[in-house]
């Protein structure tokens, strides 16, 4: 019978990995949360797309805006299924009984959903730049740092909430009223700079202000999420 | 470190206005095993529950070794089975156990998978996905994951219930083998005559409370319904 290792912050890493590694390879042997995302998504914004005339310089105004209402609801149909993943087999239980600290399991969760959420969007956004005739791709750069901080604030919210209602039978419900009004501030700004981005405007000035109110946004929430998960998960 | 392994006092705990449990107190030293025994609905399960730190007392003190049971080194020595199996039908059998391997911190994850799955009779479906084995071979590799890791205290909640002839005689003769090995366990079950052989103690849980509390004695294991005769409601 083998000795477990003396554990220290190189092991914290080791278990965010473990958890990432194990959400990422169940959600894609299943593809359940993916393919109903990655759906939703197109269907949106090809609905979108009937909705306002791509060549008008107002649809031009609000894309960033259809942008991250497509996102956000797409998004939410991953995080749903975090912690729902857990609930056949009382493989929560499994997972709360490990001498893991909670935070590393959350962590490990919120980067699972982070690279799934990030996948959906970057699938769909040279689609969103067709529908709408934009050209996302000259500010590409400035862009993925907007998308990547906006997700993370995302799916860090999401990831809590998820462990919150986990135990809720209308909790497919209950996520998206949750989050959205706490996700406000961040999907503000990511609509204000983006819309600027994909019709090529650099990255500067009152944008950036933008910016580093999504920053302070993820270091918040992350921090708190962090904080209270053990609290969420066992009481 | 303790010479109690697994130790409540005054325990309580409350549904709402409803005392699922009505102040427990249970001492279980090392290399003892104890079988808690009572109706559905008597509070088995919240109390295991609660040693093994899903969830905690409303009132009263519980400790696994001298620590707490959300402490890393109690998690690190207990060894849960409960209801469900806390396996992923998405994984493979080795895919699961190295998953528990790791976050239990063992030096050499594949190896210790491979030698449960050898023990436990699931060499030969390693590979194959959870999700198209049978009941049984999932219940042999859920008590290969809770025993992977080496536990000191195992907490089994039915551990009987829905097996097969062959996965009980793997549990049976695993649990012997711990407790010959000095490990001890807390386990509830409804299946009297397989928990009275193994036991040395017992516990009567009735309506939250401890009605009994003992060795095993020889005329529990001649006559599995005697204790509930002489000291369970009528």
């Amino acid at each position: 019978m083998q000795q477990t290792k003396q554990r220290g912050a190189m092991s914290w890493v080791g278990d965010v990995a473990v958890i990432f590694g194990k959400d990422l390879r169940a959600e894609l042997r299943t593809k359940e949360a993916l393919n109903a995302s990655l759906s939703f998504a197109l269907v949106i914004l090809l609905l979108f797309s009937f909705a306002f005339d791509p060549s008008s310089e107002q649809t031009h105004d609000i894309a960033g805006g259809l942008l991250w209402i497509v996102y956000a609801f797409a998004g939410t149909l991953i995080l749903n299924r975090s912690f729902v993943r857990e609930l056949p087999n009382d493989c929560l239980d499994g997972l709360i009984a490990a001498p893991i600290p909670a935070w590393t399991l959350f962590l490990g969760k919120s980067l699972a959903n982070f690279v799934l959420v990030l996948a959906v969007e970057l699938i769909s956004l040279p689609i969103f730049g067709i529908f709408y005739n934009v050209r996302w791709a000259q500010q590409g750069w400035a862009l993925l740092l907007v998308l990547a901080l906006t997700t993370w604030g995302l799916t860090v919210v999401g990831t809590m909430f998820s462990a919150l209602t986990v135990n809720l039978r209308i909790r497919e419900l209950m996520l998206p009223i949750l989050i959205y009004p706490i996700m406000i501030p961040a999907l503000l700004g990511a609509m204000e700079v983006t819309g600027p981005l994909i019709t090529g405007k650099p990255l500067e000035g009152d944008l950036l202000t933008w910016v580093r109110l999504l920053v302070g946004f993820d270091i918040i929430f992350t921090s708190l999420s962090v904080a209270l998960v053990e609290t969420v998960l066992v009481g | 470190m303790s010479d109690v392994a697994v130790d409540c006092s005054g325990v309580w705990k409350f549904y709402g206005d409803f005392p699922a449990l009505r102040d427990i107190s249970l001492e279980v030293p090392p290399g003892r095993c104890l079988a808690l025994i009572g109706r559905n609905g008597a509070g088995k399960t919240t109390l295991l529950r609660i040693l093994a730190g899903f969830s905690k007392a409303t009132r009263g003190r519980v400790s696994i070794f001298g620590n707490q049971p959300r402490e890393t080194d109690a998690r690190r020595r207990i060894g849960f089975l409960g209801h469900g199996i806390s396996i992923y039908d998405e994984l493979s059998a080795l895919e699961n156990l190295i998953l528990f391997a790791r976050m239990y911190g063992l030096a050499e994850p594949k190896k210790a998978a491979l030698e449960w799955l050898e023990l436990t009779g699931l060499t030969r479906v390693r590979d194959g996905l959870v999700r198209e084995f049978s009941r049984g071979m999932r219940q042999r590799l859920a008590v290969a994951r809770a025993f992977l890791h080496n536990p000191s205290v195992l907490l089994l909640d039915e551990p009987f219930t829905a097996l097969d002839d062959r996965a009980i005689g793997v549990l049976q003769a695993l649990l012997q083998a711990a407790l010959r090995e000095g490990r001890t366990i807390v386990m509830s079950t409804h299946q009297l005559r397989e928990a009275l052989e193994l036991a040395t103690d017992v516990a009567l849980v009735e309506r939250g409370g401890v009605a009994y509390q003992g060795p095993r004695t020889p005329e529990m294991l001649a006559d599995p319904g005697w204790l509930y005769a002489r000291y369970g409601e009528s």
